[in-house]
């Protein structure tokens, strides 16, 4: 620790951080455009200055950019210094020479960092005279709006997107005052991190096209804290709500999840829950129906059913699985999962719970200095955990920068310099190319089982008891005991796999290698399909072809599903068999799909938007979100429905089946305590929805009529969908939003956290359900190699982040980037096969049925033979499952015709 | 790093453009570092960088597109728009200005009729102003293709331009 | 000898080959070097020559390179090699003295470089030229070619353990090139904005490694020191520093040069004996002692030496160490709006004052040039002079370009609040 002052005032504060993020922990207040808490500092806005004294007795200090200078014992600085005020004021007049002040038309006002900092700065007089420069803006595709001449030059966004996120086709160009941030050309950006832009640019340069689209001011959106809905990962988010219209997401930060970033998926994918395929009412035999018609037509057909089972859902809330369950009873609920995806994840709970090693948060991941990814190509599988494994690939440089050169971390540019000469070891083995290649070491292609293999192999070389795999050719020997030796030498090694193979033996090969490792620190991750993938294994239920053979054999006659489109989880026929044989069927969900077509009763679910729930994320983590604004009256939330049907129930709120849950399951004990209940208030009050400065709330509705409505209540929460209440010492798992005084925009966060970057204060949201405990046996199952037959392939449906995922598909920006519809095939195979680049083929089943017709495309990435590579969850490859057996025949336009 | 940019399959460079930077290819540690020589190369060949000429030193280093021209937009000596067969830098700093280099401007643009950054209509010249050409004590002073011209006045300016 | 930079420099020929440059003692401090004397020693020797940095900063050079770290079985894999790079990218307005060394006796540089490589033992050196330097790189690259042909560059130098390549990089532009760190991201292919330090680059330069750059006058200064001796090149200055060095005049001087001339010789004898006067019909009003980047002195400070400390006592600096005269038929304010000119267009784009703060300077020049100024201007470039100070941006350039108009509102200010008050006479001026 250091003794510093500052303005006279003593603190004791840890050495060897910068100045700039040391006074914004203290809770002071200074202007600053181009550091950031993520990416260091830079330097270059030059708008942190402060005065530095050498000694005491120095009166007249020098001037020194805060960011630029490190805490050391007994530094003597001053904010207040009337020539650092100047200083700051004349910096900002001179960033403002060219801003066009279109405040009143800029997106970003109001929630500025621009704003935020003039008015702290004190400028308000302008005295150039010249002409300002001006830009053209560039189509950046359907997530990002661009307006150049907005832009302060402070080289954020390309920091965070070249550096930070690893994609180089955002870059300035030019020079001296006419620089320019964008694309070569006009075209959608191709990270899949770019929404981070909007919040990561100062002013309104980056705002979000699909807000545009129905734009309000961030003091009109009503929020409430949420959980993404969109992978496994269960990043915080923040989606703002107008007129009963969910307008868009924002990143809520959270110090051990994710932190100040998302992916493109989760801020962009929202809205499917103002998609025109919501389900607005619910409907008996295809007629709608009123509420409590429904709700009485709900509990006749349990009361006539013989037997009655459910299916739940890795996409509905702890609470929701839980109610399906207590309603039919444990043994009549089924998890609605295929049965390998669910031995898949009763693997994982069992490694999680039980595997003695530790489950890492994305915190934790980026601390890693070696790792292993086995299987995932997880920008796409669980797209924000790649931007942590890309930050972990800095820990040897970070090091070695401090060690060798006395550099610290945030001196960003420096310790990335000698990035190149000093690289954390990334290994990456994978099916096929996956979107970090660029920071890893040596990559690894190949069928799952020769992942697996190749896995059992390399956990075999760190620990000879571990069980020893099918020989290798030399190549595969020498890389696997050099990513032995890489992750053996490490005091932090992480070992990165997942559900994307569907391989059982890929997941236990990762576990042999985490449990092989030396290091007391060692870490596995695991990516899961869905929200709340881990929370339903966790609930355990039976797969879904029991589900099937219950109906198929008459063991039942009635079906209540859940939040699940059976048609993306099995075969057609065998869906089409089951839901025609059953009796009656209940359907409960938010959009329309193959599955809610079938109902005979269906009933329409809140989204996440508009209900509140626990989901387990892949880490383990329990976490809640809540109403953002109030389902429409024709729509209840999937709890509700459950809980209206079931007779005496003690149970009356959604507290309660929380309750319940967690004393149902050993494992979920805790979820009780993942946020305060629905009883909580602060100071009296509950928590507002609205910000203080809520605009319009008599009028909002005056189209209609003109006396104002009450507001609606809200029994089930602490929040309240009102301005008045307050909100100051709001619990972290309750913080809607981020609002100090002087500090509109979302840069606010350094006013909640213990110091900048790092937890909230009262610790981040969420309860980690398990620590480390026990250990489980090597699992032996070591794969034989797949041998493909000639002419047979087999399918290998992988996850794309723009494509895979149900929800956001419906979204329709993330519809406008959906993956390219093609197969990736080797060229090898292509080969013999005779098919070019571009050829369209016809793909059908061995019994010769055809399937589909797409696309081939050669990737002399994908090395093993026999694969054939499709797009996961696309609605186009619906009719291919993974690892399904399949032939190929060109498409011959002649030939076909009349065919 | 890999080094592959040798088997790469470019079209668009010539030979002697590939061989040419194939030569020095190696002097750095890694390719973006080539970038600039190998703009200076293709350039001396082509004259200018056009948008696809970019794309092919791109595709033949196997570094970002965008990244080649966030550097080419940066440094002014890589022209990406055409310019004639010669490029006349007319020096217009401080001691060149004070000895006339205002007046050589303006004796090149109107023989030649064009404003600085304009191309003859004949396609023999461009104009483009410098910063110091380093012949101070011979101002003023202009780079007339590959050239140093000092001492110069409008006489001199007619007799570059007759040739 | 009095004059070992340009002894080979003759008007009759203007170029020094290999065999010219070893017939009046070329390479025989490469010589003594590589076969005398260890890596430390050479640097000892350089250190103790008291040369210091000709591209304006007048940093020791000895102490640069013995800031490299020693070359020792626990120093990181990546300090094991290193770089050495001659900054040939001249281009302050008003200098032209490394051209000249570039074109006429290439070898003086390349055995400089050989041994200030051979000091840091470096394997790999760069002559980093600025691209509008066309002949100095042809002389350069065949001057590289006879040193190779001749056993100076390769493996095993004279028998020595000491490998060593050069390589010739032509830049494709910028003033800002020159500056140290901001020439690494040049080499590396990079925008060459500078790099904050720490590291400097001795540390961490040229794609992380230990990196020496020194300039072409600097280094060709190197090989003399180690054949001649400490105690020659001591004798060579006039005041505190030591050596000689290339001043030159430009400007309405009757004869514009560049002559080598002892460190400390006094500016009165360079310009009114050197350069024979000013021309007829014009008078000295001022000067700026080293580029464009340097204070105004006025003709009071004639008598001024130019050495680091003296010019810098007089409130300018040595800079590049070539004058630029202004007469007195020059208007203060239209030079220095040409200057500022230069620096905003210079200006990398990275940090705010340089970036915004000098277009802003030349808006209010033009302003008051074209009898729109106020006199509140005045303050308001007063104001910027400071807000672009030193330590306030991210490097010297812009500080740089403040001092001809800071020295130039203090010593010329009347020349502005004429445009300014509407009566200023045009025809004073011609």
């Amino acid at each position: 620790m250091a003794r510093i002052q500052i303005d006279g005032q003593f603190y004791s504060v840890p050495e060897g951080n910068n100045v700039l993020s040391t006074c914004l922990s203290l809770g002071l207040d200074l202007p600053y455009f181009c550091w950031h808490p993520a990416m260091g500092s830079a330097g270059a806005c030059r708008q942190c200055a402060i005065i530095q004294y050498k000694d005491e007795e120095d009166t007249r200090g020098r001037l020194v950019m805060a960011c630029m200078t490190p805490v050391t014992d007994n530094l003597r600085i001053s904010l207040n210094a009337e020539q650092a005020r100047q200083f700051r004021r004349d910096n900002i007049e001179l960033l403002m020479t060219n801003h066009p002040h279109d405040c009143p038309v800029c997106e970003e006002g109001g929630e500025c960092h621009l704003q935020d900092m003039t008015h702290m700065t004190g400028h308000n007089l302008r005295r150039y005279r010249g002409r300002k420069r001006t830009h053209n803006n560039q189509n950046l595709g359907p997530f990002i709006n661009h307006e150049m001449n907005r832009c302060i030059a402070c080289y954020r966004c390309t920091r965070f997107y070249n550096e930070y996120a690893g994609c180089d086709d955002l870059q300035v160009f030019g020079i001296h005052n006419n620089v320019y941030f964008g694309r070569f050309e006009d075209g959608a950006l191709e990270s899949e991190f770019s929404g981070n832009l909007v919040e990561v640019c100062p002013t309104g340069v980056f705002t979000d096209k699909t807000f545009s689209a129905h734009f309000t001011r961030k003091w009109d959106l009503q929020t409430a804290p949420s959980i993404c809905v969109h992978c496994s990962l269960g990043c915080n988010i923040s989606p703002g709500e107008r007129y009963g219209e969910l307008r868009r997401i924002v990143n809520r930060y959270n110090g051990d999840v994710n932190g100040y970033f998302l992916c493109d998926r989760g801020r962009f994918g929202y809205d499917f829950v103002n998609s025109s395929k919501r389900i607005q009412h619910p409907r008996i035999k295809q007629r709608n129906a009123c509420i409590q018609t429904a709700k009485e037509h709900f509990h006749q057909l349990l009361t006539r059913a013989k037997r009655t089972i459910g299916i739940g859902s890795p996409r509905a809330t702890l609470e929701a699985n839980f109610a399906l369950r207590s309603l039919v009873g444990e043994t009549n609920f089924f998890s609605g999962i295929e049965d390998t995806e669910y031995q898949l994840l009763q693997t994982v709970s069992q490694i999680i719970r039980d595997g003695g090693i530790h489950s890492p948060s994305m915190r934790e991941v980026e601390q890693a200095d070696a790792l292993l990814i086995l299987g995932e190509d997880v920008t796409h599988s669980a797209p924000r955990l790649a931007l942590s494994l890309r930050q972990a690939a800095r820990n040897v440089s970070i090091e070695l920068a401090a060690s060798a050169l006395h550099v610290p971390s945030w001196q960003n540019a420096a310790v990335r310099e000698i990035e190149k000469q000093a690289l954390t070891p990334v290994f990456i083995a994978s099916i096929g190319r996956t979107r970090l290649d660029d920071i890893a070491l040596d990559t690894y292609h190949g069928s799952p089982d020769y992942l697996a293999n190749f896995g059992f192999a390399i956990a075999h070389y760190l620990d000879s008891s571990a069980p020893e795999a099918n020989a290798l050719d030399a190549d595969e020997n020498k890389l696997a005991h050099t990513i032995a030796a890489a992750l053996k030498q490490a005091k932090r090694p992480l070992i990165v796999s997942g559900t994307s193979c569907s391989s059982l033996a890929v997941i236990q090969a990762a576990y042999n290698i985490a449990k092989a490792l030396p290091s007391p620190n060692r870490q596995l991750t695991f990516s899961l399909p869905e929200c709340n993938s881990l929370g339903l294994a966790l609930m355990a239920g039976n797969d879904l072809q029991q589900a099937f053979t219950a109906i198929e054999q008459g063991q039942a006659d009635t079906v209540v599903i859940l939040e699940n489109d059976l048609y993306r989880r099995a075969e057609k026929q065998k869906v089409d068999a089951f839901l025609e044989t059953a009796e009656q069927l209940v359907v409960i969900d938010s959009l329309k799909n193959p599955t809610t077509e079938k109902a005979d009763l269906l009933l329409p679910a809140a989204s996440f938007a508009e209900s509140e729930g626990t989901l387990v994320n892949n880490e383990g983590r329990a976490q809640r979100y809540f109403p953002v604004y109030p389902a429409p009256d024709s729509i209840c939330a999937s709890w509700q429905w459950l809980l209206g049907t079931m007779e005496n129930s003690s149970w009356q709120h959604h507290d309660d089946l929380t309750t319940a849950c967690a004393q149902a399951f050993p494992d979920l004990t805790a979820i009780t305590q993942v946020a305060p209940g629905a009883d909580y208030r602060v100071k009296g009050s509950k928590i507002p929805r609205q910000p203080h400065r809520y605009s319009g709330r008599t009028a909002l509705h005056a189209n209609i009529d003109v006396s104002e409505p009450g507001q609606p209540t809200d029994s089930e929460t602490p929040f309240a969908y009102s301005m008045e209440g307050n909100m100051a010492q709001v619990p972290p798992a309750l913080l809607p939003v981020v609002w100090s005084p002087g500090w509109d925009s979302n840069q606010a966060i350094n006013k909640f956290q213990e110091e900048t970057g790092g937890h909230l204060r009262e610790g981040d949201a969420g309860i980690r359900l398990f620590e480390v405990s026990g250990t489980l046996a090597w699992f032996n199952g070591i794969p034989k190699p797949y041998i493909s037959e000639p002419g047979v392939w087999e399918v290998m449906a992988l996850p794309h982040i723009f494509g895979s995922e149900e929800l956001s598909l419906q979204s329709p920006a993330i519809a406008q980037r959906l993956a390219t519809v093609c197969a990736l095939m080797n060229p090898l195979d292509a080969e013999q096969a005779g098919i070019d680049n571009g050829d369209c083929v016809i793909i059908s089943d061995l019994s010769g049925a055809s399937l589909l017709t797409t696309v081939i495309q050669i990737d002399t990435n994908l090395s093993s033979a026999g694969l054939l590579c499709i797009t996961a969850g696309h609605p186009k490859f619906q009719a291919l499952k993974m690892g399904m057996q399949v032939t190929l025949r060109k498409f011959n336009s002649d030939s076909e015709v009349g065919s | 790093m890999k080094q592959t940019a040798e088997k790469s399959t470019s079209e668009d460079l010539t030979a002697l453009e590939i061989q040419e930077i194939n030569a020095i290819i190696n002097h750095y540690e890694d390719h973006t570092s080539v970038a600039i020589e190998a703009l200076n190369i293709v350039q001396k060949h082509r004259r200018w960088i056009s948008d696809s000429t970019l794309k092919a030193v791109a595709d033949f280093l196997q570094i970002s597109l965008a990244h080649l021209e966030s550097v080419a937009t940066f440094d002014n000596l890589i022209y990406r728009q055409p310019v004639g067969n010669t490029v006349i830098h007319y020096c217009n700093s401080v001691t060149c200005w004070m000895l006339g280099s205002e007046q050589i401007r303006e004796h090149l643009c109107q023989r030649l009729h064009v404003e600085p950054g304009e191309t003859s209509a004949d396609g023999q010249y461009t104009i483009l102003p410098i910063v110091c050409l380093g012949a101070c004590h011979r101002a003023p002073a202009a780079l007339v293709g590959d050239e140093l011209k000092i001492d110069l006045n409008t006489d001199a300016i007619d007799e570059i331009l007759k040739r | 000898m009095d004059k070992p930079l340009t002894q080979n420099i003759h008007p009759d020929h203007d170029f020094t080959s290999l065999a010219d440059y070893q017939k009046t003692g070329g390479y025989r401090g490469m010589r003594k070097a590589l076969t005398e004397l260890q890596p430390h020693e050479v640097t000892q020797q350089i250190k103790d020559s008291g040369l210091r940095g000709r591209g304006g900063a007048g940093f020791s050079t000895g102490l640069k390179w013995s800031l490299v770290p020693q070359k020792t079985s626990d120093l990181p894999d990546f300090q094991q090699t290193r770089y050495f790079v001659a900054n040939a990218d001249e281009m302050e307005p008003g200098a032209f003295k490394d051209r000249l060394l570039l074109e006429q006796d290439p070898h003086q540089l390349i055995e400089g470089i050989i041994i200030g490589a051979y000091a840091i033992q470096a394997n790999i050196a760069y002559i980093f030229m600025r691209g509008e330097y066309r002949l100095a790189a042809k002389r350069v690259t065949y001057a590289l070619q006879e040193a190779r042909a001749q056993g100076y560059l390769g493996e095993h130098i004279l028998g020595s353990d000491f490998n060593l390549e050069i390589y010739l990089h032509t830049s494709a532009g910028r003033y800002i090139c020159g500056e140290e760190t901001a020439l690494l991201n040049a080499l590396e292919g990079k925008r060459s904005t500078p790099r904050a330090r720490p590291p400097h680059a001795v540390a961490s330069g040229l794609w992380g490694r230990p990196t020496v750059v020194n300039n072409v006058e600097t280094l060709c200064n190197v090989g003399h020191i180690i054949h001649y001796g400490i105690d020659w090149y001591h004798s060579l200055g006039l005041g505190a520093d030591h050596g000689t060095k290339l001043f030159g005049v430009s400007g309405r001087v009757k004869h514009p040069g560049l002559w080598e001339l002892p460190m400390g010789t006094p500016i009165r004898e360079i310009v009114e004996e050197y350069a024979g006067g000013m021309l007829d019909g014009y008078q000295l009003r001022g000067f700026l002692p080293g580029g464009a980047s340097t204070d105004f002195l006025l003709p009071e400070h004639l008598d001024v030496r130019m050495d680091y400390d003296a010019v810098a006592e007089a409130g300018s600096r040595l800079g590049t160490g070539t004058l630029i005269i202004l007469d007195d038929k020059t208007c203060p304010v239209k030079m220095v709006l040409n200057m500022e000119q230069f620096f905003a267009q210079e200006s990398c784009g990275w940090c705010t004052p340089c970036r915004d703060g000098l277009p802003w300077t030349v808006t209010l020049l033009q302003d008051i040039i074209a009898g729109q100024g106020r006199m509140e201007d005045l303050d308001t470039l007063a104001g910027l002079t400071r807000m672009l100070g030193p330590g306030h941006t991210f490097c010297a350039l812009a500080p740089g370009a403040m001092e001809p108009l800071q020295s130039a509102l203090k010593f010329f200010r009347e020349d502005f609040e004429r445009y300014i008050v509407g009566n200023n006479d045009e025809l004073e001026y011609a």
